[in-house]
C-alpha cells in the first residue's frame, strides 16, 4: 500500500513538473503574471510529492517490506536501521529518486529566495528547472521505478552492498547529488538570461550564491568519496582517476572556473558569454557523469546494474539539454558583448588565465576518460588510460595555476600595481621557499624538485591568503564575507596541495606476511601481530588481527584490521586498521590467509594524508562563508535596471 | 604598446602555453595507453613483449597456487578458448577467487608467464569481462543466457 502511495506521489510529482515548465516559460514569454504564479504553485506541489515518494520508499526500507523489489535487492532484516535509510540511495532506482527530491529542493529554494529578482527571470529559471525535473521524473517512471512489486515477496532481502555500509558513504551520494543537481541552477539562469536577451551584473549577483553553494556540496561530496575510498576500499589510495571519479571532478573543475568567471561578470561586466558557456558546461558535465555511471559503459565500483535503455534515455536527454542550450547560445551570445577593457596585469587577466587553465585541465581529463570508450564503441581497440597520464595531464595546467594564485588574489581590478603587497608577496615566497625546502628534507629526506615546488607553493598560497583578512583586522577595517570566504577557500586549497604533495612524495607501502607473534619493521615503525580472532558483527563475521605498532620500543598504537564476510552476499571485505594523527596515518589492511596462521598484510605509512580532506572541507567552508555575503541578500529594485546603470553601480 | 597590441600579445602567450601543454599531454597520453588483450590474443602472439598491457579473463578453477608463507601467487587465466599463466606477488583483491572474472595489468615474461603488477576484480560476484561473455554466448553457454549486466537484478526477482 505504501509503495503504491509512493508510486502515485511520484506520478503526481511528474505531472506537476509539466505546468511548472510550460507556465514558467510561457508566462514569462507572454508576460502573464497568472501563468507565472501557476508555475510557482506547481513547484511547491512538486516538492511535496517528491518528498512524499521519497518518504514512502524510506518507510518501505524501514519496515523491511521485501515485497518491494528494490528493497528486496538492497536491504536485509539484519541490516542496522541507520543503513536501511542509507540503502534508499544505495542503488540505481533509489538514487534517482534522491536526485529528483534534491532537484525539487533546489527549485523550491530558488522560488523562495528570488524576491529580489524580476518575476520574468524567476519564472524562466523555474520553467527550465521544470523541464529538467520532468526529464528525470519521466526517466524514473519509465525505466527505473523503485516501487515495483515483487510477487511472491522475498523471505529476506539480498542486503546492501557491504562496501556501502559505512557512515561516510551514507552521506557521499546526497552531498554529491546536491552539488550535481545544484549545477542545474546556474544552467537554468544562463538559459533564462539568453531567453531574456539581457545579462548584467545583477544577473551575476543572483547566480553567484547558487553556484557557490552547489560547488561547496560538490566539494564535500567528492572529498567524502575520496575519504571513503581511502579507508573502505581497503588499499589506502585517495584518488584513482577512475572514470566515475573523473565524472564528478570535471563538473567541479568547471564549477570552480564558473565561480571565478562570475566574479568578473559581477564586478566588471566582462566575460559574459564565457560565463554562460561555463554554466552550460558545468551542468552538461554533471549529466555526462550520470550517463557514464548509469549506462554501464564503464566498469567500476560505481557502475550499478546497467540497462541499455537507461543509458539511451540519459544520452538523449543530455543531447537535448546541451543541444538546445548551445543552439540558444549561438543565437543569443552576440547580444552579450562586453565593452570594458583591462590591462594585461590585472585581476581580470589572472582570472582569465585561471579559467583557461581549469578548462584545459577539464579537457585533458575528458579526453582520457572518453577516448577509450570511443575506441571501444567503434570496435577499434580495447584500451585504458593509466593514472600516470592523468597525473601528468592534470599537473601541466595546475602548476601555472597554483603559481599564479598568490599574486592573483591580490591583483586589483582593471590594472594591478600591487604596490606594497608586491614586496610582502616576495617576502612570503622567500619564507615559503626556505620552510618548504628545509622542513620536508629534515623530516622525510629529499625527494624531487616537483615535490619541493608543490610544498613551497602550498605554503606561499597559505601565507598570502592570510594577508587580506589579517591586514584588514589589524587596521580595524570591515571584512566582507566574500573576501573572507575567498581567503578561507584558498587556504583550504593550500592545505590540500600540501597534503597531496607530501603523501604522494613520501608515502611508503609494503606487502608482507605475518603470523601471530611475528613482527616487521616499516617506515621506522615496528608492526607486531599479537592475536587473530573471530568477531561477530550484526550482519557479518570477521577475522580480526590485533596489530601493535611501536617506535623505538614505545607503543604508538594498536590497530584492529578485519577481513569481513557479510552473511547474505558472502563477499569478503577488507576493513583497514588505521591509526590517524594530524601529520601521518599508519594503515594496515589484511589480505588473505597464507597457511600456518600467517596472513598477507599491506602496511602503509601516509604522511599528512589528512590534509587532503581537511583542505577540501575548509574549501567548502570558504564557499559557505562567501555565499553568506550580505550583498546577495540586499533587496534590489524590482524594476528592470538598465545594464549601464547596473555596471556603474557595481564598479563604483 | 597600444592596449590592442598588448591584448594580442596576451592572447598569443596563452595560445602558446596551451599548445605546449597539449603537446606534453598528448605525449603522456601516448605513453600511458594500456591495450587490453585476451588470453587468446596473447597465445596468438598479438600482445607486445616489451610494454605494459592488460589481460582479462576468468581465473580457472583449481589453478590457484601459492607456496605456504609466500606472497607469490600463480593462477591460470582463461577465456574458455586459450589460457595464460599469471604470476602476482602481493595482496590480492577481496573478490579474487577461482571462477571469478579479473583483469591483470603487467608484462609478458620471456617464459610466456604474465607477470602482473596489479590485479583488479570487479565488486560484483557475477562479473565477467565482456569479451569472455561474448565467447561464452557464441558457444551457447548457459552461464550467459541472461545479459550479464542485469543478472544481479534478475537473481533477486527469480
Amino acid at each position: 500500500m505504501i509503495a503504491e502511495l509512493g508510486h502515485f506521489a511520484l506520478i503526481l510529482a511528474f505531472c506537476l513538473t509539466l505546468p511548472q515548465a510550460v507556465f514558467g516559460l510561457a508566462g514569462a514569454a507572454y508576460r502573464k503574471p497568472h501563468w507565472m504564479s501557476v508555475a510557482r504553485g506547481a513547484v511547491a506541489g512538486q516538492f511535496v510529492f517528491a518528498a512524499l515518494a521519497f518518504a514512502c520508499l524510506s518507510y518501505a526500507f524501514y519496515v523491511n517490506d521485501f515485497s518491494v523489489l528494490y528493497v528486496a535487492q538492497n536491504s536485509n532484516s539484519a541490516l542496522p536501521t541507520f543503513y536501511r535509510f542509507a540503502a534508499v540511495w544505495g542503488a540505481h532506482e533509489g538514487s534517482l529518486l534522491l536526485w529528483l527530491l534534491v532537484q525539487a529542493m533546489w527549485t523550491i529554494a530558488v522560488a523562495a529566495f528570488s524576491r529580489n529578482m524580476p518575476h520574468t527571470i524567476t519564472s524562466r529559471v523555474l520553467g527550465v528547472l521544470g523541464v529538467i525535473s520532468a526529464g528525470f521524473a519521466l526517466f524514473i517512471l519509465t525505466t527505473s521505478n523503485p516501487f515495483e512489486r515483487l510477487w511472491p515477496p522475498a523471505p529476506d532481502g539480498r542486503d546492501l552492498n557491504p562496501l556501502l555500509q559505512d557512515p561516510a558513504l551514507a552521506l557521499h551520494p546526497p552531498m554529491l547529488y546536491i552539488g550535481y543537481v545544484g549545477m542545474s541552477v546556474p544552467f537554468a539562469f544562463a538559459v533564462a538570461a539568453m531567453l531574456e536577451g539581457k545579462l548584467d551584473s545583477l544577473w551575476a549577483r543572483w547566480v553567484r550564491p547558487w553556484t557557490t553553494v552547489a560547488w561547496l556540496f560538490l566539494t564535500l561530496g567528492i572529498a567524502l568519496g575520496s575519504w571513503w575510498a581511502y579507508y573502505e576500499l581497503g588499499w589506502g589510495g585517495w584518488w584513482f582517476w577512475d572514470p566515475v571519479e573523473n565524472a564528478s571532478f570535471m563538473p567541479w573543475l568547471i564549477g570552480t572556473a564558473l565561480i571565478h568567471s562570475l566574479a568578473v561578470t559581477e564586478k566588471r561586466g566582462l566575460f559574459k558569454s564565457w560565463t554562460l558557456l561555463l554554466s552550460i558546461a558545468a551542468f552538461s558535465l554533471s549529466l555526462l557523469g550520470t550517463f557514464l555511471v548509469r549506462s554501464g559503459i564503464i566498469e567500476s565500483v560505481h557502475a550499478f546494474a546497467s540497462d541499455p535503455s537507461r543509458g539511451l534515455f540519459i544520452l538523449v536527454f543530455l543531447g537535448l539539454c546541451i543541444g538546445i542550450a548551445l543552439g540558444l547560445y549561438a543565437w543569443r551570445a552576440p547580444l552579450f558583448r562586453s565593452q570594458a577593457g583591462f590591462a594585461p596585469i590585472s585581476r581580470e587577466s589572472f582570472l582569465l588565465l585561471n579559467n583557461v587553465l581549469l578548462v584545459a585541465a577539464t579537457g585533458l581529463i575528458l579526453i582520457g576518460t572518453l577516448y577509450p570508450m570511443f575506441l571501444d564503441a567503434l570496435g577499434l581497440a580495447k584500451i585504458s588510460v593509466g593514472p600516470p597520464y592523468f597525473t601528468i595531464a592534470f599537473l601541466i595546467p595546475m602548476l601555472p595555476l597554483v603559481l599564479m594564485l598568490a599574486p592573483g588574489m591580490h591583483a586589483s581590478w582593471k590594472r594591478a600595481s600591487f604596490g606594497r603587497t608586491k614586496r610582502l608577496l616576495i617576502v612570503l615566497l622567500g619564507i615559503a621557499t626556505v620552510l618548504g625546502t628545509a622542513i620536508p628534507v629534515a623530516a622525510y629526506g629529499w625527494r624531487s624538485v616537483l615535490s619541493t615546488i608543490g610544498i613551497v607553493v602550498a605554503l606561499w598560497i597559505a601565507f598570502s591568503s592570510l594577508i587580506e583578512p589579517l591586514g584588514r583586522l589589524r587596521k580595524g577595517h570591515s571584512l566582507s564575507a566574500s573576501v573572507l570566504g575567498m581567503s578561507v577557500a584558498h587556504f583550504g586549497l593550500a592545505l590540500f596541495i600540501l597534503g597531496a604533495t607530501v603523501v604522494e612524495s613520501y608515502e611508503r607501502e609494503v606487502d608482507l606476511s605475518l603470523a601471530p607473534g611475528q613482527s616487521a619493521e616499516h617506515a621506522g615503525f615496528v608492526f607486531t601481530m599479537h592475536a587473530l580472532r573471530e568477531v561477530e558483527g550484526p550482519n557479518y563475521r570477521a577475522i580480526e588481527a590485533e596489530i601493535r605498532i611501536t617506535r623505538e620500543g614505545e607503543q604508538v598504537a594498536v590497530v584492529y584490521p578485519q577481513k569481513r564476510v557479510y552473511r547474505v552476499q558472502q563477499n569478503p571485505m577488507t576493513e583497514a586498521g588505521i591509526d590517524g594523527r594530524w601529520n601521518r596515518d599508519l594503515f594496515v589492511a589484511m589480505g588473505e590467509p597464507l597457511g600456518d596462521g600467517a596472513w598477507s598484510l599491506r602496511l602503509q605509512y601516509k604522511p599528512m594524508v589528512r590534509f587532503i580532506w581537511w583542505g577540501a572541507f575548509i574549501m567548502a567552508v570558504g564557499g559557505l562563508i562567501a555565499a553568506c555575503d550580505r550583498r546577495y541578500r540586499q533587496p534590489v529594485a524590482r524594476e528592470v535596471v538598465s545594464p549601464a546603470a547596473a555596471t556603474d553601480a557595481s564598479t563604483a | 604598446m597600444t592596449p590592442r597590441r598588448r591584448r594580442m600579445l596576451l592572447v598569443g602567450l596563452i595560445l602558446l602555453g596551451v599548445s605546449g601543454a597539449v603537446a606534453l599531454a598528448l605525449t603522456a597520453f601516448q605513453e600511458n595507453i594500456l591495450y587490453y588483450y585476451t588470453p587468446s590474443d596473447v597465445s596468438a602472439g598479438k600482445a607486445p613483449q616489451d610494454r605494459l598491457f592488460r589481460v582479462g579473463g576468468m581465473v580457472m578453477a583449481g589453478s590457484f597456487q601459492r607456496p605456504p608463507g609466500s606472497l607469490e601467487a600463480r593462477f591460470v587465466l582463461t577465456d574458455y578458448e586459450k589460457d595464460i599463466t599469471v604470476s602476482y606477488t602481493g595482496v590480492l583483491p577481496d573478490l579474487f577467487r577461482e571462477g571469478q572474472g579479473i583483469i591483470a595489468r603487467g608484462r609478458l615474461g620471456e617464459d610466456g608467464i604474465f607477470v602482473a603488477e596489479e590485479v583488479l576484480a570487479k565488486h560484483d560476484e557475477n562479473y565477467m569481462p565482456p569479451h569472455v561473455a561474448d565467447t561464452l554466448r557464441k558457444q551457447g553457454d548457459p552461464r550467459v543466457t541472461t545479459p550479464i549486466a542485469t543478472s544481479t537484478a534478475d537473481a533477486a526477482s527469480e
